[in-house]
């Protein structure tokens, strides 16, 4: 298993290249680093002189991909704005931001709040989801599950958006249950994510609830549940001991995958409930045209997506014996 | 109260609850420009000057000054003289006053030996540390002119990208050389050694005064002296702040000024939150007793003569959606708001024309103050195009149909909900140069009757545009007139705003196309002069007429500056040139009234602008926040207000009971749902042994 690690993250190493490489190409085909500085400026002090200062300070000033005035072959490549901004990505070292922030100080700072939300609403969003597809499998071809199905179809139609605002006018502004919006560390903040993590559970309810139950259907038709039930075992010890642990593997594909982008924050969530993390922090940065936290936030993107998904082969190996890791 | 957004405790003491919705970039007073930062800034900074709060017009008065600046004339060969035509510079001599003291800070603190403690830190030191307020030892000094003296030599870095360096540069004497040789041999990491070097127009003359040489006669630079840029800056902030290891928690002097302001900025979280905290240091503040006009609420003045700051505490919380905060607003939880186009019919009713508050604001006791903002929002006709530039008479004509057809009074009405004043001309109002009532009508496009503005018929329009050969939108060759605007407003939101714009051309039958881009390439385009029509906008740095005709000036044009220049409309009329130039010298008299009436006529006549509009800013305040006034150039207010916390408790309390009864509902029919269920599963069980 060990080896299938190594190889897993050396075959990273040019995945994140090549998703650099194109985070670059993008990014400055709709921004040119004069568009930056202005950006960063404002619109009243653009002045030539100050936007070449600006470049020169924060290395803009340098050719994209290939340096034709270099003295040689190697600094043609090696003094270029791709490489001089690249390499230090690779050892995590994500610099400031072109405001002057310390990059890696605000994202430490935003991923508590991010995992705040973003971790209670995953957990309890798939147990929830999980018990109610397992319960409507229990009562499959009946009424409660013909009702069941049409309420979480119509959950999955409407917008996440009026969810948002529904429930802070519903519990802040007319019950007055909890604050419409905000945030605080520790216990003081159990209160601003009541809201917000009830309402993304609620959200995912309707799809986790069908994909869920479309699994649980097809483990329930197999001859070991048949067998089990031969032995007299009850429905829910069926249920829990046989199908939910065979059903663990398709389950495990999406959810694994999942856990480190948690990290990544919501945008909406976040923006509506004031929650200082890192949801809207590539948004803003893109807005701001703030390249330096674009890179840093699609690179470490990638990173938690590929690590998302070693993480999901390694798991394979806990529910399921015959997957060996070589 | 579930439902507070704040600590119950702080709620019953004398804090302020506001909000921003664009986090600050820098706070570092050289490079701060933008109006979300000064909200921060200019508490904590002290300029020379600042905007009096009642005055309108707006007037300065000293600040840290003891006195207004002294204003001297000067010769070629530095003598002084009265007579203008021999002026070659201008001094300005200031003296601050005595024991202004800096807010208490770890950068002044000293050990017994008189060394500073924190300007040598080491990992160890700084564990525990998230913003300079964490330090245990503080410690403050003494305001110097040398801290202003240090302030605009750090302002000549050209490292520290100084918005306002391109145009200090020509004006003080001996900053372009300073700058040039600072720039190239300074180390930004060292730059607190700034104190050794001299910038040959910028002199100390005691230990509270000093003095600026200026080139020729600019009387708008005392405008400049009130602005951050010429805040004093301690040296031993800059030691502080020039540490790695605090770069590396985002400390900086970019993130936490060190100022002699009525506060402190105590924890900057731009991405959650922003608390500033009365200076304790604060000694020299106190709340006006002039200037507040007969016709206002006098009591406004019930404070005056009063110690500055009133509010110990002012905790700002981002808020990037409007909903949420307008909520918290109407909960309490907030002070005052802003009113956006969601909420507007929630807050205000408009009885012909008229703005007043809804029954549900009355209810709760909320008030709102407006005032025309000292901006002008226009619609530009590239002067360099073939079809709608030029100075000819037809020209004129095609660009004065066109401004009657742009109905800006049916603009701010549909889309501003009336929050603006259809513009006269490119000086708004509160701005000297601006007149009021019929002597200030743009009678190329409006009419005075009735004491009122009106604007001109679509027909005089059509009658224009005929003389201008285009006789009901088609030219000489018969071919139908098409004209194209450009514009950054892509959005969904932007599609009724573009539409109408269609209208107002469709009636004079010109077809419009619209050519929507994003922000970067609409900059271009203008910079370029490839656009035919556009829409922007300007607000004041200062309140003269300078501040706008220059927009119009052939100087600024982009086609003369390599894109360089503001005149987006590349207007370069030769006759409107030399008037600037002799108002851009002049101080504010009779003379320079008329001259900018000749100047104002010029442009309406020429029309490279329609004239667009002045927006109106609107505040709404609950009845606890006091001696609140708008006076958009002023930043520094924060110290007039005040708040009755005792009165917001009371009402938090009766508008945010909880409301609990669904809640045993809920709970209820959860526990009843539980039987039939287990009533099913029985049953199911059941059949399957049988």
């Amino acid at each position: 298993m060990f080896a299938y690690l190594i190889r897993r993250v050396l075959f990273a190493v040019p995945i994140l290249i090549g998703v650099n490489f194109i985070t670059f190409a993008l990014f400055f085909i709709v921004n040119t680093p004069d568009d930056m500085a202005r950006a960063q400026l404002g619109a009243k002090q653009n002045s030539p002189e100050l936007i070449a200062n600006w470049k020169q300070k924060h290395g803009y000033d340098k050719p994209l991909f290939l340096n034709l005035d270099a003295p040689s072959a190697v600094e043609g490549i090696t003094d270029t704005l791709f490489v001089q901004q690249s390499i230090k990505l690779f050892v995590f070292d994500f610099g400031v931001s072109d405001a002057g922030r310390k990059i890696s100080a605000d994202i430490l700072e935003r991923i508590g709040p991010s995992l705040a939300i973003a971790l209670p609403t995953f957990i309890i969003g798939i147990i929830t989801s999980i018990s109610f597809s397992l319960l409507i499998v229990l009562f499959r071809g009946s009424t409660l599950d013909s009702i069941t199905m049409m309420i979480a179809v119509a959950i999955m139609s409407i917008s996440g958006l009026f969810y948002i605002i529904t429930g802070q006018v519903l519990f802040s502004k007319i019950l007055h249950w909890v604050p419409i919006s905000g945030f605080s560390s520790g216990w003081d903040g159990f209160k601003f994510i009541i809201l917000p993590v009830a309402i993304g559970v609620f959200a995912g309810l309707g799809s986790g609830i069908r994909w869920y139950r479309s699994i649980f259907l097809e483990e329930i038709n197999q001859d070991y549940v048949r067998t089990a039930k031969a032995k007299g075992l009850s429905e829910i010890k069926v249920l829990f001991k046989h199908v939910l642990q065979n059903g663990m593997l398709p389950i495990l594909t999406g959810v694994v995958v999942v856990i480190p982008s948690l990290f990544m924050g919501s945008l909406i969530m976040e923006s509506f409930f004031a929650i200082p993390g890192l949801g809207s922090y590539t948004i803003d940065a893109i807005a701001s045209q703030d390249f330096s936290i674009v890179k840093a936030m699609v690179f470490l993107g990638s990173v938690l997506y590929i690590l998302g998904l070693i993480l999901t082969d390694i798991s394979y190996t806990f529910f399921d014996p015959r997957v060996r890791l070589n | 109260m579930w439902n507070s957004p704040h600590h119950i405790d702080l709620l019953a003491k004398n804090v302020l609850f506001s909000s921003f919705s664009s986090p600050p970039k820098h706070l570092d007073p050289v490079i701060s420009y933008n109006e979300n930062e000064w909200v921060f800034n200019s508490q904590v900074y002290e300029p020379l000057l600042q905007y009096s709060y009642f005055n309108i017009p707006y007037q300065l008065e000293p600040l840290t000054l003891s006195k207004m600046p002294t204003i001297t004339f000067l010769d070629s060969s530095n003598n002084e003289t009265k007579n203008s035509a021999d002026t070659s510079y201008t001094r300005y001599s200031f003296k601050i006053k005595e024991n202004i003291y800096y807010q208490p800070h770890p950068a002044f603190a000293m050990n017994m030996k008189g060394n500073y403690i924190f300007h040598n830190l080491i990992e160890q030191d700084i564990k525990k540390i998230k913003t300079p307020t964490d330090f245990n030892t503080k410690a403050t000094r003494k305001l110097k002119v040398d801290d202003y003296i240090y302030a605009i030599k750090r302002m000549a870095i050209k490292q520290n990208n100084s918005p306002i360096l391109a145009s200090m540069k020509p004006l003080i004497i001996g900053l372009e050389s300073y700058s040039r040789k600072v720039s190239k041999a300074f180390d930004l990491k060292e730059d607190y050694r700034l104190k050794n070097y001299t910038i040959s127009g910028v002199k100390k003359i005691s230990a509270t005064e000093f003095t600026i040489l200026v080139k020729g006669v600019y009387p708008q630079f005392i405008y400049w002296l009130s602005m951050n840029f010429f805040a004093p800056i301690p040296w031993e902030a800059i030691a502080f702040y020039d540490q790695q290891i605090l770069k590396e928690k985002n400390i900086s002097l970019d993130t936490y000024p060190v100022g002699t302001g009525a506060y402190l900025l105590a924890e900057n979280n731009p991405n959650k939150q922003i608390r500033l905290l009365a200076n304790p240091n604060y000694n020299h503040g106190f709340y006006p007793s002039t200037g507040l006009s007969k016709d206002a609420d006098q009591s406004l003045l019930d404070d005056a003569g009063k110690p500055l700051p009133f509010i110990k505490e002012v905790i700002y919380s981002l808020e990037k959606e409007s909903v949420p905060a307008w909520n918290k607003f109407l909960q309490g939880f907030y002070d005052a708001s802003g009113v956006s186009s969601g909420s507007f019919d929630q807050a205000i009713s408009l009885n012909a024309g008229n703005m007043s508050l809804t029954e549900q604001m009355k209810d709760k006791d909320i008030s709102f103050i407006s005032v025309i903002e000292p901006s002008i929002f226009y619609f530009g006709f590239n002067m360099a195009d073939e079809v709608v530039g030029g100075y000819s008479v037809k020209q004129q004509k095609l660009r004065q149909a066109l401004s009657i057809a742009i109905n800006y009074e049916e603009y701010i009405s549909i889309f501003l909900n009336g929050r603006g004043v259809a513009a006269q001309s490119p000086i708004p109002q509160g701005i000297f140069g601006n007149l009021s009532g019929e002597q200030g009508v743009n009678t190329f496009v409006y009419d005075w009757k009735n004491n009122h503005t009106q604007r001109k018929s679509i027909a005089t329009a059509k009658q224009l545009l005929a003389e201008a050969g285009f006789e009901n939108g088609i030219d000489k060759d018969g071919k139908p007139l098409v004209l194209n605007f450009d514009t950054p407003l892509t959005g969904p939101d932007s599609k009724a705003i573009l539409n109408w714009f269609r209208k107002q051309f469709k009636k004079l039958n010109i077809e419009l196309i619209i050519r929507a881009t994003d922000y970067n390439r609409f900059q271009d385009k203008v910079r370029t002069a490839q656009v035919q029509m556009f829409s922007w906008g300007w607000n004041a740095d200062y309140p003269d007429p300078e501040n706008f005709l220059f927009l119009l000036a052939g100087v600024n044009a982009p086609i003369n500056t390599s894109g360089a220049g503001v005149n987006g409309a590349n207007y370069d009329n030769p006759q409107f040139n030399k008037m600037f130039k002799q108002v851009k010298q002049m101080k504010s008299s009779p003379a320079r009234q008329q001259l900018i009436n000749k100047m104002v006529e010029i442009v309406r006549e020429d029309a490279p602008w329609a004239f667009g509009f002045y927006p109106k800013e609107l505040a709404l305040k609950h009845s606890w926040y006091k001696n609140v006034w708008a006076n958009p150039l002023a930043n520094n207010t924060l110290k007039y207000k005040k708040i009755n916390a005792e009165q917001r408790m009371q009402a938090i309390k009766v508008w945010n009971k909880p409301i609990t009864w669904p809640l045993w509902l809920l709970l209820f029919f959860s526990i009843f749902a539980i039987y039939p269920l287990i009533k099913a599963y029985k049953n199911k069980q059941q059949k399957v042994i049988k």
